[in-house]
């Protein structure tokens, strides 16, 4: 358990930031670039907790902070696997706090970002809400811990359910055509949206937090594909990892849509995945 | 406690201004951007945002209508900072010193650290002027430490 809460703590932080300067590196390869060094996101953050932080509302970094420790929860709870639903609440509850930062930033830019988050939120809850509960229904508890028990993995029954989560992680790992209210790249203006007032330190809980986002996402990928046998266990960290490229791919080959069309799009995929696969439960 | 600002270097983010330049610079400045050049090996970001920025890169000379614009998005820098004036025109006016509402150089408004001469400024001049501008930035002290 203390191990577990140790590497919740610590690796996870870790893995994440490697896993954000690869995705720089596979991006800027993508698109014939060198791209910068695997540890940059590490670089950035020390340099923005050397820099001065200027706020414009002292509350900003309250809610900042809350919102990197409620993703800690929700990562620490998913580890030691705890009650999927508790996972799930503090990890919105962190996504809440992010929105409520944006508002409290005087900024119109800022405001905008906030909605769009606000937005984002309302596209990917339902999917994550109906997995949980399909989780449940595969497995007979809402235990994380009871995917380490199974026969088979998850996927076998949850196909579709997991294509699904697959296409709303898009949106939690601000990837494109979904990046509406912040993007990881060197876009502009309005994209930077929700982070535009922040400076220095703030600005580094926003990053850090996003690695444990990062983290977070992977971790429901694997509960998919995890089982009871040793080899299933190691596969499916690797198919966390193709997960990720396959994001990366995404990130790079689509063009940003308009927040209509994505909720639209992220509900009628929700709908029709998650239906269909309950029939197909029923059937079985 | 002083405190040297060692990994600014290592990721400067940048941020992109055109006071009334001809476009010439602009493009060039863009141009470190693209996969010839590729700035972001360097960890540099084109941020479009004041309040992240480290660099301001000032393309043209300055105006009697951004002349506040200038100041302002100078001021909402974060400490450390540092100014690259870029081509003839952000040094001195360039070849628009005498219309009726050029100012003159960047360096008249707000100071400036390093002038990258050309015009239009090479891509390289470009790059080298940011890594000249870089050692300035990593002498100084952060002032959040310092306070
Ligand atoms: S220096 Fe030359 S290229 Fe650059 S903005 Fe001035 S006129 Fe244009």
């Amino acid at each position: 358990m203390i191990l577990r809460i140790a590497l919740a703590l610590f690796a996870v932080p870790i893995a994440g930031g490697l896993l954000a300067g690869m995705d720089r590196i596979i991006t800027a390869r993508m698109q014939r670039r060198k791209g910068p060094p695997l540890l940059q996101p590490f670089y950035d953050v020390i340099k923005l907790l050397q820099k001065e932080a200027t706020t414009v509302n002292m509350i900003t970094r309250f809610f900042t902070t809350f919102s990197l420790c409620f993703t800690i929860l929700a990562v620490v709870l998913l580890f030691t696997g705890q009650d999927l639903l508790l996972c799930i609440f503090a990890f919105t509850l962190a996504c809440v706090f992010f929105v409520i930062m944006g508002y409290s930033g005087y900024s119109p830019y800022s405001f905008i970002g906030a909605e769009r988050e606000l937005i984002q939120i309302m596209c990917y809850e339902p999917m994550i809400l109906i997995a949980a509960f399909a989780f449940y229904e595969v497995s007979g508890s809402f235990h994380v811990e009871v995917v380490w028990k199974l026969d088979q993995p998850l996927i076998t029954r949850l196909p579709l359910i997991f294509l699904g989560l697959m296409f709303i992680l898009t949106i939690k790992l601000r990837k494109s055509p979904f990046d509406l209210s912040m993007s990881h790249h060197g876009h502009q203006e309005i994209v930077k949206g929700i982070t535009t007032e922040l400076t220095g330190v703030c600005l580094a809980m926003v990053e850090i937090t996003h690695w444990f986002e990062i983290i977070f996402s992977l971790a429901l990928v694997y509960i998919f594909f995890v089982s009871s046998a040793a080899y299933m266990q190691v596969l499916a960290v690797f198919i966390c990892l193709a997960v990720y490229f396959l994001e990366i791919v995404i990130d790079n080959v689509f063009a940003r849509v308009k927040w209509k069309n994505a909720l639209k799009i992220s509900w009628i995929v929700t709908g029709v995945a998650s239906l269909a696969n309950f029939v197909i439960l029923g059937l079985l | 406690m002083v405190f040297k600002m060692k990994f600014i270097k290592k990721s400067p983010w940048i941020l992109h201004y055109d006071g009334s330049s001809c476009n010439g610079c602009d493009i060039e400045v863009l141009a470190c951007l693209t996969p010839l050049y590729d700035i972001e090996r360097f960890g540099a970001i084109n941020t479009g945002n004041p309040k992240h920025a480290d660099l301001l890169l000032i393309t043209g000379s300055v105006n009697e209508q951004n002349i506040s614009v200038v100041k302002q998005l100078y001021e909402q820098m974060p400490n450390p900072k540092a100014v690259v004036a870029i081509g003839v025109c952000a040094a001195t006016g360039g070849i628009f010193k005498d219309c009726y509402n050029v100012q003159g150089g960047v360096g008249e408004v707000i100071p400036v650290d390093i002038y990258v001469p050309g015009c239009a400024a090479r891509p390289e001049a470009i790059i080298e002027g940011v890594v000249l501008a870089l050692n300035k930035l990593e002498r100084r002290k952060s002032p959040r430490k310092d306070a």
